[in-house]
Protein backbone atom coordinates (compact mmCIF):
# COMPACT_ATOMS: atom_id res chain seq x y z
CA UNK A 1 0.00 0.00 0.00
CA UNK A 2 1.79 3.13 -1.20
CA UNK A 3 1.93 5.93 1.30
CA UNK A 4 0.36 9.21 0.25
CA UNK A 5 2.49 12.30 -0.28
CA UNK A 6 -0.28 14.36 1.27
CA UNK A 7 -0.75 14.79 5.02
CA UNK A 8 -4.07 16.29 6.00
CA UNK A 9 -5.21 17.68 9.32
CA UNK A 10 -8.81 18.87 9.33
CA UNK A 11 -10.99 20.08 12.15
CA UNK A 12 -14.60 21.23 12.16
CA UNK A 13 -15.57 24.00 14.56
CA UNK A 14 -19.07 25.52 14.58
CA UNK A 15 -19.80 24.17 11.12
CA UNK A 16 -16.59 25.53 9.56
CA UNK A 17 -13.96 23.03 8.51
CA UNK A 18 -10.33 24.21 8.65
CA UNK A 19 -8.11 22.04 6.48
CA UNK A 20 -4.31 21.99 6.65
CA UNK A 21 -2.23 20.02 4.16
CA UNK A 22 1.48 19.28 3.97
CA UNK A 23 2.57 17.75 0.68
CA UNK A 24 5.88 16.06 -0.03
CA UNK A 25 7.02 17.46 -3.40
CA UNK A 26 10.27 19.01 -4.72
CA UNK A 27 8.52 22.03 -6.34
CA UNK A 28 11.41 22.73 -8.72
CA UNK A 29 10.93 25.89 -10.76
CA UNK A 30 13.21 24.75 -13.55
CA UNK A 31 15.46 27.75 -12.90
CA UNK A 32 17.83 26.15 -10.40
CA UNK A 33 21.17 24.72 -11.44
CA UNK A 34 22.66 21.49 -10.19
CA UNK A 35 25.70 22.71 -8.23
CA UNK A 36 27.88 19.84 -9.36
CA UNK A 37 26.97 19.50 -13.04
CA UNK A 38 26.01 23.11 -13.73
CA UNK A 39 22.95 21.85 -15.60
CA UNK A 40 19.46 23.19 -15.02
CA UNK A 41 17.27 21.02 -12.82
CA UNK A 42 14.09 20.46 -14.85
CA UNK A 43 10.86 22.07 -13.72
CA UNK A 44 8.88 19.70 -11.52
CA UNK A 45 6.10 21.29 -9.55
CA UNK A 46 2.48 20.79 -8.56
CA UNK A 47 0.19 22.73 -10.88
CA UNK A 48 -3.19 22.00 -9.38
CA UNK A 49 -4.48 21.07 -5.93
CA UNK A 50 -8.12 20.23 -5.39
CA UNK A 51 -10.18 19.57 -2.31
CA UNK A 52 -13.51 17.78 -2.44
CA UNK A 53 -16.16 17.45 0.22
CA UNK A 54 -19.52 15.79 -0.15
CA UNK A 55 -18.90 15.24 -3.84
CA UNK A 56 -18.27 18.92 -4.51
CA UNK A 57 -15.03 20.76 -5.16
CA UNK A 58 -14.60 23.28 -2.40
CA UNK A 59 -11.20 24.56 -3.41
CA UNK A 60 -9.15 24.43 -6.57
CA UNK A 61 -5.66 25.91 -6.44
CA UNK A 62 -3.52 26.71 -9.47
CA UNK A 63 0.16 26.82 -8.54
CA UNK A 64 3.45 27.83 -10.10
CA UNK A 65 6.90 26.58 -9.10
CA UNK A 66 7.20 29.52 -6.74
CA UNK A 67 5.16 27.80 -4.07
CA UNK A 68 7.74 26.47 -1.60
CA UNK A 69 9.15 22.96 -1.58
CA UNK A 70 7.13 20.49 0.51
CA UNK A 71 4.17 22.83 0.17
CA UNK A 72 1.81 23.75 2.94
CA UNK A 73 -1.77 24.80 2.22
CA UNK A 74 -4.61 25.75 4.50
CA UNK A 75 -8.15 26.81 3.66
CA UNK A 76 -11.61 26.64 5.21
CA UNK A 77 -15.18 25.95 4.18
CA UNK A 78 -18.60 25.82 5.79
CA UNK A 79 -21.36 23.24 5.67
CA UNK A 80 -19.23 20.52 7.23
CA UNK A 81 -19.45 18.43 10.37
CA UNK A 82 -17.03 16.32 12.37
CA UNK A 83 -16.57 12.89 10.91
CA UNK A 84 -17.00 14.08 7.32
CA UNK A 85 -14.38 13.02 4.79
CA UNK A 86 -12.34 15.38 2.62
CA UNK A 87 -10.36 14.35 -0.41
CA UNK A 88 -7.25 16.28 -1.40
CA UNK A 89 -5.51 15.66 -4.72
CA UNK A 90 -2.76 17.19 -6.80
CA UNK A 91 -1.44 17.00 -10.35
CA UNK A 92 2.03 18.17 -11.33
CA UNK A 93 3.56 19.40 -14.57
CA UNK A 94 4.91 15.94 -15.41
CA UNK A 95 1.43 14.49 -15.25
CA UNK A 96 2.02 12.72 -11.94
CA UNK A 97 -0.73 12.91 -9.36
CA UNK A 98 -1.65 11.76 -5.90
CA UNK A 99 -4.63 12.02 -3.60
CA UNK A 100 -5.67 11.16 -0.10
CA UNK A 101 -8.82 11.06 1.97
CA UNK A 102 -8.99 12.17 5.56
CA UNK A 103 -11.65 12.23 8.22
CA UNK A 104 -12.25 15.61 9.79
CA UNK A 105 -12.17 15.84 13.55
CA UNK B 1 28.30 49.92 22.45
CA UNK B 2 26.57 48.27 25.37
CA UNK B 3 26.81 44.91 23.67
CA UNK B 4 30.57 45.24 23.17
CA UNK B 5 31.04 46.26 26.78
CA UNK B 6 28.96 43.31 27.94
CA UNK B 7 30.86 40.98 25.64
CA UNK B 8 34.23 42.17 26.93
CA UNK B 9 33.26 41.83 30.58
CA UNK B 10 31.80 38.44 29.83
CA UNK B 11 34.95 37.33 28.04
CA UNK B 12 36.89 38.11 31.20
CA UNK B 13 34.47 36.13 33.36
CA UNK B 14 34.38 33.32 30.86
CA UNK B 15 38.15 33.03 31.03
CA UNK B 16 37.41 30.75 33.95
CA UNK B 17 36.36 27.65 31.96
CA UNK B 18 39.98 26.59 31.71
CA UNK B 19 41.18 28.14 34.93
CA UNK B 20 40.71 25.63 37.74
CA UNK B 21 39.84 21.92 37.44
CA UNK B 22 36.22 22.66 36.53
CA UNK B 23 33.99 19.60 36.46
CA UNK B 24 31.35 19.22 33.75
CA UNK B 25 28.73 20.22 36.29
CA UNK B 26 30.66 23.35 37.22
CA UNK B 27 30.79 24.17 33.51
CA UNK B 28 27.07 23.49 33.15
CA UNK B 29 26.19 25.79 36.02
CA UNK B 30 28.33 28.60 34.67
CA UNK B 31 26.99 28.07 31.14
CA UNK B 32 23.35 28.24 32.22
CA UNK B 33 23.76 31.25 34.43
CA UNK B 34 25.64 33.11 31.68
CA UNK B 35 22.63 32.85 29.40
CA UNK B 36 19.93 33.38 31.99
CA UNK B 37 21.74 36.56 33.00
CA UNK B 38 22.27 37.68 29.40
CA UNK B 39 18.62 37.13 28.50
CA UNK B 40 16.72 37.68 31.74
CA UNK B 41 13.34 37.97 30.00
CA UNK B 42 13.57 34.48 28.48
CA UNK B 43 12.12 31.67 30.64
CA UNK B 44 14.98 29.20 30.95
CA UNK B 45 13.06 26.38 29.27
CA UNK B 46 12.33 28.53 26.24
CA UNK B 47 15.98 28.46 25.18
CA UNK B 48 15.22 25.13 23.50
CA UNK B 49 13.63 27.22 20.73
CA UNK B 50 16.95 28.76 19.79
CA UNK B 51 16.81 32.12 18.08
CA UNK B 52 13.02 32.18 18.45
CA UNK B 53 13.45 32.53 22.19
CA UNK B 54 15.25 35.86 21.75
CA UNK B 55 13.62 37.43 18.67
CA UNK B 56 9.90 38.15 18.35
CA UNK B 57 9.75 38.76 14.57
CA UNK B 58 11.33 35.48 13.59
CA UNK B 59 9.37 33.70 16.32
CA UNK B 60 6.14 34.73 14.57
CA UNK B 61 7.33 33.14 11.33
CA UNK B 62 8.40 30.02 13.18
CA UNK B 63 4.97 29.78 14.80
CA UNK B 64 3.45 29.90 11.30
CA UNK B 65 5.59 26.88 10.44
CA UNK B 66 4.66 25.09 13.63
CA UNK B 67 1.05 24.95 12.33
CA UNK B 68 2.20 22.10 10.15
CA UNK B 69 5.96 21.71 10.30
CA UNK B 70 7.89 20.34 7.34
CA UNK B 71 9.62 17.69 9.49
CA UNK B 72 6.34 15.83 9.94
CA UNK B 73 6.98 14.15 6.61
CA UNK B 74 10.30 12.88 7.96
CA UNK B 75 8.77 11.56 11.19
CA UNK B 76 6.30 9.51 9.15
CA UNK B 77 9.03 8.20 6.86
CA UNK B 78 11.19 7.49 9.88
CA UNK B 79 8.47 5.48 11.58
CA UNK B 80 8.05 3.39 8.45
CA UNK B 81 11.79 2.77 8.17
CA UNK B 82 12.11 2.01 11.88
CA UNK B 83 9.43 -0.65 11.71
CA UNK B 84 10.83 -2.34 8.62
CA UNK B 85 12.74 -5.48 9.59
CA UNK B 86 16.30 -6.19 8.50
CA UNK B 87 17.06 -9.04 6.11
CA UNK B 88 17.96 -11.25 9.07
CA UNK B 89 14.51 -10.85 10.60
CA UNK B 90 15.56 -8.55 13.43
CA UNK B 91 14.66 -4.87 13.68
CA UNK B 92 15.65 -1.57 15.25
CA UNK B 93 13.35 -2.30 18.18
CA UNK B 94 15.73 -5.12 19.16
CA UNK B 95 18.58 -2.63 19.49
CA UNK B 96 16.45 0.04 21.15
CA UNK B 97 13.97 -1.86 23.33
CA UNK B 98 12.92 1.26 25.25
CA UNK B 99 12.43 3.48 22.23
CA UNK B 100 8.76 4.16 22.91
CA UNK B 101 9.56 5.75 26.25
CA UNK B 102 12.06 8.10 24.62
CA UNK B 103 15.80 7.52 24.29
CA UNK B 104 17.20 10.66 22.61
CA UNK B 105 17.75 12.40 25.94
CA UNK B 106 20.45 9.88 26.88
CA UNK B 107 22.60 10.54 23.83
CA UNK B 108 25.46 10.94 23.44
CA UNK B 109 26.81 8.63 26.12
CA UNK B 110 30.28 7.33 26.77
CA UNK B 111 30.82 3.61 26.28
CA UNK B 112 33.61 2.80 28.75
CA UNK B 113 34.14 -0.64 27.17
CA UNK B 114 34.94 0.66 23.73
CA UNK B 115 36.28 4.00 24.97
CA UNK B 116 34.01 5.83 22.51
CA UNK B 117 31.37 8.52 22.55
CA UNK B 118 28.17 6.98 21.21
CA UNK B 119 25.76 9.28 19.39
CA UNK B 120 22.21 8.39 18.39
CA UNK B 121 23.21 8.28 14.72
CA UNK B 122 26.19 6.11 15.63
CA UNK B 123 23.92 3.74 17.56
CA UNK B 124 21.44 3.53 14.67
CA UNK B 125 24.25 2.59 12.31
CA UNK B 126 25.77 0.11 14.76
CA UNK B 127 22.37 -1.57 14.95
CA UNK B 128 22.40 -1.84 11.17
CA UNK B 129 25.93 -3.18 10.77
CA UNK B 130 25.49 -5.60 13.70
CA UNK B 131 22.57 -7.04 11.74
CA UNK B 132 24.26 -7.28 8.38
CA UNK B 133 22.95 -4.04 6.91
CA UNK B 134 24.95 -1.22 5.36
CA UNK B 135 25.51 1.89 7.48
CA UNK B 136 23.57 4.99 6.49
CA UNK B 137 25.19 8.31 5.59
CA UNK B 138 25.36 10.51 8.67
CA UNK B 139 24.34 13.98 7.52
CA UNK B 140 21.04 13.70 5.68
CA UNK B 141 18.55 11.24 4.27
CA UNK B 142 17.31 8.10 6.00
CA UNK B 143 19.36 8.62 9.17
CA UNK B 144 17.57 11.92 9.78
CA UNK B 145 14.18 10.29 9.25
CA UNK B 146 14.82 7.48 11.71
CA UNK B 147 16.40 10.04 14.05
CA UNK B 148 13.38 12.33 13.67
CA UNK B 149 11.04 9.49 14.61
CA UNK B 150 13.05 8.45 17.67
CA UNK B 151 13.48 12.07 18.74
CA UNK B 152 9.77 12.81 18.37
CA UNK B 153 9.10 9.99 20.83
CA UNK B 154 11.52 11.59 23.27
CA UNK B 155 9.88 14.99 23.37
CA UNK B 156 9.52 16.36 26.86
CA UNK B 157 12.29 14.19 28.26
CA UNK B 158 15.11 16.15 29.88
CA UNK B 159 18.56 15.97 28.31
CA UNK B 160 20.69 13.79 30.59
CA UNK B 161 24.17 13.25 29.24
CA UNK B 162 26.60 11.65 31.67
CA UNK B 163 30.35 11.95 31.93
CA UNK B 164 31.48 8.95 34.00
CA UNK B 165 34.56 9.11 36.17
CA UNK B 166 36.66 7.61 33.40
CA UNK B 167 39.80 9.16 31.97
CA UNK B 168 38.79 8.66 28.34
CA UNK B 169 35.30 10.05 28.93
CA UNK B 170 36.67 13.16 30.60
CA UNK B 171 39.20 13.53 27.79
CA UNK B 172 36.43 13.38 25.17
CA UNK B 173 34.39 15.95 27.08
CA UNK B 174 37.39 18.27 27.31
CA UNK B 175 38.18 17.80 23.65
CA UNK B 176 34.66 18.93 22.81
CA UNK B 177 34.90 21.86 25.18
CA UNK B 178 38.17 22.89 23.58
CA UNK B 179 36.60 22.79 20.11
CA UNK B 180 33.73 24.98 21.27
CA UNK B 181 35.98 27.74 22.59
CA UNK B 182 38.86 27.47 20.09
CA UNK B 183 39.20 29.92 17.23
CA UNK B 184 39.48 28.36 13.80
CA UNK B 185 39.37 29.04 10.11
CA UNK B 186 40.32 32.02 8.01
CA UNK B 187 37.75 34.09 9.87
CA UNK B 188 39.37 33.00 13.14
CA UNK B 189 36.14 32.49 15.01
CA UNK B 190 35.02 29.96 17.57
CA UNK B 191 31.60 28.45 18.21
CA UNK B 192 31.59 30.54 21.37
CA UNK B 193 32.19 33.79 19.49
CA UNK B 194 28.80 33.53 17.78
CA UNK B 195 26.76 31.40 20.13
CA UNK B 196 28.06 32.47 23.50
CA UNK B 197 29.59 35.95 23.51
CA UNK B 198 27.57 37.40 20.63
CA UNK B 199 24.42 35.32 20.99
CA UNK B 200 21.36 37.49 20.39
CA UNK B 201 23.39 39.89 18.24
CA UNK B 202 23.27 40.01 14.46
CA UNK B 203 25.58 38.60 11.85
CA UNK B 204 24.42 40.41 8.71
CA UNK B 205 20.67 39.83 8.84
CA UNK B 206 20.77 36.67 10.95
CA UNK B 207 20.40 36.60 14.69
CA UNK B 208 22.83 34.35 16.55
CA UNK B 209 21.18 31.67 18.65
CA UNK B 210 22.28 31.08 22.26
CA UNK B 211 24.12 27.78 22.71
CA UNK B 212 21.97 26.91 25.71
CA UNK B 213 19.32 24.50 24.42
CA UNK B 214 21.06 24.18 21.05
CA UNK B 215 21.07 20.41 20.81
CA UNK B 216 17.50 19.67 21.93
CA UNK B 217 15.96 20.34 18.54
CA UNK B 218 18.05 18.02 16.37
CA UNK B 219 17.69 16.47 13.87
CA UNK B 220 16.46 19.65 12.25
CA UNK B 221 14.48 20.62 9.16
CA UNK B 222 16.37 23.67 8.01
CA UNK B 223 14.57 25.94 5.56
CA UNK B 224 17.94 26.76 4.07
CA UNK B 225 18.57 23.09 3.32
CA UNK B 226 14.92 22.59 2.34
CA UNK B 227 15.40 19.31 4.17
CA UNK B 228 16.53 17.50 7.30
CA UNK B 229 20.02 17.35 8.70
CA UNK B 230 21.86 15.97 11.69
CA UNK B 231 23.79 17.95 14.27
CA UNK B 232 27.05 16.95 12.58
CA UNK B 233 25.74 18.26 9.28
CA UNK B 234 25.32 21.63 10.94
CA UNK B 235 28.74 21.44 12.60
CA UNK B 236 30.28 20.97 9.15
CA UNK B 237 28.38 23.95 7.82
CA UNK B 238 29.44 26.16 10.71
CA UNK B 239 33.12 25.15 10.32
CA UNK B 240 32.90 25.93 6.59
CA UNK B 241 31.35 29.32 7.30
CA UNK B 242 34.40 30.49 9.20
CA UNK B 243 36.45 28.99 6.38
CA UNK B 244 37.81 26.15 8.42
CA UNK B 245 38.08 22.64 7.00
CA UNK B 246 35.09 20.71 8.29
CA UNK B 247 35.50 17.37 10.04
CA UNK B 248 33.61 14.29 8.88
CA UNK B 249 30.19 13.58 10.34
CA UNK B 250 30.56 11.09 13.21
CA UNK B 251 34.29 11.79 13.42
CA UNK B 252 35.87 11.68 16.89
CA UNK B 253 36.17 15.47 16.85
CA UNK B 254 32.47 16.09 16.19
CA UNK B 255 31.42 13.33 18.58
CA UNK B 256 33.49 15.01 21.29
CA UNK B 257 31.96 18.38 20.43
CA UNK B 258 28.47 16.89 20.56
CA UNK B 259 29.33 15.35 23.94
CA UNK B 260 30.29 18.70 25.47
CA UNK B 261 27.65 20.67 23.55
CA UNK B 262 24.79 18.40 24.64
CA UNK B 263 26.04 18.24 28.24
CA UNK B 264 25.67 22.03 28.33
CA UNK B 265 21.95 21.52 27.68
CA UNK B 266 21.46 18.96 30.44
CA UNK B 267 18.09 19.45 32.07
CA UNK B 268 16.63 21.07 28.94
CA UNK B 269 13.67 19.33 27.33
CA UNK B 270 14.05 17.46 24.05
CA UNK B 271 11.87 19.28 21.50
CA UNK B 272 13.15 17.78 18.28
CA UNK B 273 12.81 17.31 15.47
CA UNK B 274 12.46 21.05 14.91
CA UNK B 275 12.10 23.48 12.03
CA UNK B 276 14.61 26.27 11.79
CA UNK B 277 15.64 28.75 9.13
CA UNK C 1 -10.15 33.97 -30.41
CA UNK C 2 -9.98 30.18 -30.42
CA UNK C 3 -7.76 30.18 -27.36
CA UNK C 4 -10.52 28.78 -25.15
CA UNK C 5 -11.39 26.01 -27.59
CA UNK C 6 -7.79 24.85 -27.70
CA UNK C 7 -7.59 24.61 -23.94
CA UNK C 8 -10.84 22.61 -23.81
CA UNK C 9 -9.62 20.16 -26.43
CA UNK C 10 -6.40 19.53 -24.48
CA UNK C 11 -8.66 17.91 -21.94
CA UNK C 12 -5.88 17.29 -19.45
CA UNK C 13 -8.00 18.15 -16.47
CA UNK C 14 -11.43 17.72 -17.98
CA UNK C 15 -11.92 14.25 -16.57
CA UNK C 16 -10.49 15.05 -13.18
CA UNK C 17 -11.41 17.26 -10.34
CA UNK C 18 -12.47 20.10 -12.53
CA UNK C 19 -14.92 17.77 -14.25
CA UNK C 20 -16.57 17.10 -10.93
CA UNK C 21 -16.50 20.80 -10.22
CA UNK C 22 -18.34 21.60 -13.44
CA UNK C 23 -21.08 19.11 -12.68
CA UNK C 24 -21.38 20.44 -9.16
CA UNK C 25 -21.78 23.90 -10.65
CA UNK C 26 -19.27 25.29 -8.21
CA UNK C 27 -16.69 26.48 -10.69
CA UNK C 28 -17.79 28.77 -13.47
CA UNK C 29 -16.98 27.58 -16.99
CA UNK C 30 -14.50 30.43 -17.32
CA UNK C 31 -12.46 29.12 -14.39
CA UNK C 32 -12.50 25.60 -15.84
CA UNK C 33 -11.24 26.70 -19.25
CA UNK C 34 -8.34 28.39 -17.49
CA UNK C 35 -7.18 25.07 -16.00
CA UNK C 36 -3.50 25.67 -15.43
CA UNK C 37 -3.29 29.09 -17.03
CA UNK C 38 0.14 28.85 -18.59
CA UNK C 39 0.06 32.40 -19.95
CA UNK C 40 -0.74 33.79 -16.52
CA UNK C 41 2.04 31.88 -14.80
CA UNK C 42 4.59 32.75 -17.46
CA UNK C 43 3.71 36.43 -17.61
CA UNK C 44 6.68 38.54 -16.61
CA UNK C 45 4.74 41.58 -15.46
CA UNK C 46 2.03 41.94 -12.88
CA UNK C 47 -0.72 43.34 -15.13
CA UNK C 48 -0.40 40.64 -17.78
CA UNK C 49 -0.42 37.98 -15.08
CA UNK C 50 -3.60 39.39 -13.54
CA UNK C 51 -5.35 39.73 -16.88
CA UNK C 52 -4.53 36.17 -17.84
CA UNK C 53 -5.44 34.78 -14.43
CA UNK C 54 -8.41 36.81 -13.20
CA UNK C 55 -9.55 38.51 -16.40
CA UNK C 56 -8.52 42.05 -15.55
CA UNK C 57 -5.71 44.11 -14.09
CA UNK C 58 -7.95 46.78 -12.58
CA UNK C 59 -8.02 46.33 -8.85
CA UNK C 60 -8.92 48.67 -6.02
CA UNK C 61 -7.24 48.63 -2.67
CA UNK C 62 -9.46 47.22 0.06
CA UNK C 63 -9.05 47.24 3.78
CA UNK C 64 -11.30 44.19 3.95
CA UNK C 65 -8.45 41.99 2.84
CA UNK C 66 -5.86 41.10 5.43
CA UNK C 67 -2.47 39.89 4.27
CA UNK C 68 -0.26 38.40 6.96
CA UNK C 69 3.38 38.16 5.91
CA UNK C 70 6.66 38.81 7.73
CA UNK C 71 8.31 42.24 7.54
CA UNK C 72 11.65 40.52 7.02
CA UNK C 73 11.52 36.97 5.69
CA UNK C 74 13.78 34.62 7.62
CA UNK C 75 14.39 32.68 4.43
CA UNK C 76 13.25 33.73 0.96
CA UNK C 77 12.65 30.12 -0.07
CA UNK C 78 9.86 29.62 2.47
CA UNK C 79 7.86 32.72 3.33
CA UNK C 80 4.63 31.98 5.24
CA UNK C 81 1.65 34.11 4.12
CA UNK C 82 -2.01 34.14 5.01
CA UNK C 83 -4.79 35.97 3.14
CA UNK C 84 -8.15 36.60 4.78
CA UNK C 85 -10.89 38.29 2.74
CA UNK C 86 -14.00 39.65 4.36
CA UNK C 87 -15.44 40.71 0.98
CA UNK C 88 -18.72 38.94 0.26
CA UNK C 89 -18.68 36.24 -2.41
CA UNK C 90 -14.92 36.00 -2.65
CA UNK C 91 -14.49 33.56 -5.52
CA UNK C 92 -10.76 33.68 -6.13
CA UNK C 93 -7.58 34.85 -4.43
CA UNK C 94 -4.36 35.37 -6.37
CA UNK C 95 -0.93 35.90 -4.85
CA UNK C 96 1.44 38.16 -6.75
CA UNK C 97 5.12 38.74 -5.93
CA UNK C 98 6.07 41.73 -8.11
CA UNK C 99 9.83 41.22 -8.05
CA UNK C 100 9.76 37.50 -8.88
CA UNK C 101 10.64 36.76 -12.53
CA UNK C 102 7.11 35.50 -13.01
CA UNK C 103 4.97 37.43 -10.51
CA UNK C 104 1.91 35.16 -10.32
CA UNK C 105 2.57 32.60 -7.60
CA UNK C 106 -0.85 31.01 -7.21
CA UNK C 107 -4.56 31.44 -7.72
CA UNK C 108 -7.02 29.83 -5.34
CA UNK C 109 -10.51 29.28 -6.79
CA UNK C 110 -13.05 29.04 -4.00
CA UNK C 111 -16.41 27.31 -3.99
CA UNK C 112 -19.58 29.03 -2.83
CA UNK C 113 -19.27 27.66 0.70
CA UNK C 114 -15.53 28.19 0.93
CA UNK C 115 -14.27 30.89 3.28
CA UNK C 116 -12.15 33.77 2.00
CA UNK C 117 -9.06 32.37 3.67
CA UNK C 118 -5.91 30.79 2.37
CA UNK C 119 -2.51 30.15 3.93
CA UNK C 120 0.62 28.86 2.24
CA UNK C 121 4.41 29.27 1.95
CA UNK C 122 5.94 31.01 -1.06
CA UNK C 123 9.33 31.62 -2.65
CA UNK C 124 10.63 35.14 -2.99
CA UNK C 125 13.74 35.91 -5.00
CA UNK C 126 14.32 39.28 -3.37
CA UNK C 127 12.66 42.05 -1.41
CA UNK C 128 9.30 42.69 -3.00
CA UNK C 129 5.74 43.80 -2.55
CA UNK C 130 3.48 40.81 -2.02
CA UNK C 131 -0.05 41.49 -3.26
CA UNK C 132 -3.20 39.51 -2.56
CA UNK C 133 -5.82 40.09 -5.24
CA UNK C 134 -9.38 39.05 -4.51
CA UNK C 135 -12.04 38.48 -7.17
CA UNK C 136 -15.56 38.99 -5.88
CA UNK C 137 -18.75 39.90 -7.72
CA UNK C 138 -16.83 40.30 -10.94
CA UNK C 139 -14.54 42.97 -9.47
CA UNK C 140 -10.95 42.85 -8.23
CA UNK C 141 -9.75 44.11 -4.87
CA UNK C 142 -6.27 44.03 -3.40
CA UNK C 143 -3.91 44.66 -0.55
CA UNK C 144 -0.13 44.68 -0.51
CA UNK C 145 2.72 44.33 1.90
CA UNK C 146 6.42 44.84 1.37
CA UNK C 147 8.43 41.84 2.50
CA UNK C 148 12.19 42.18 2.84
CA UNK C 149 14.42 39.30 1.81
CA UNK C 150 17.93 39.60 3.18
CA UNK C 151 21.25 37.84 2.95
CA UNK C 152 21.89 36.16 6.23
CA UNK C 153 25.25 35.54 7.79
CA UNK C 154 24.63 31.95 8.80
CA UNK C 155 25.25 29.80 5.78
CA UNK C 156 26.36 26.21 6.08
Amino acid sequence: MAKSSIKVRAKVKKGEAKVKCLISHPMETGLRKNKKSGKLIPAHFIQEVTCEHGGKTVMNAQWSGTISKNPFLSFAFTGAKSGDTVKVSWVDNTGKSDSTEAKMK
Amino acid sequence: MKKIATALSVMLIAATPFAAQATPDDDLKAFRSYFTQKFPEVPVNDFVNGVYSVDAASREQWEAFEEFPSYEISIDNGEEKFNKKFANGKGYADCFPNYKKGIKQNYPYFDTDSGQVVTMEGAINKCRTDNGEKALKSKKGAITEIGAYLTSLSRGQKTSVKVPNDAKAIAAYNRGKKHFYAKRGQLNMSCADCHYYYSGSKIRADILSPALGHTTGFPVYRNKWAGMGTLHRRYGGCNKQVRAKPFKAQSDEYKALEYFHTYMSNGMEINGPSQRK
Amino acid sequence: MNHNRRVLLKGTFAAGATGIAISAGLLTPKAVLAAWPKAAFEAKDVNSALEASLGSSNHTASSEIKLKAPDIAENGAVVPITVTSKIANTEAISVIVAENGTPLTATFNLGATTSGFVSTRIKMGKTSDVTAVVKAGGKLYSTSKNVKVTIGGCGG
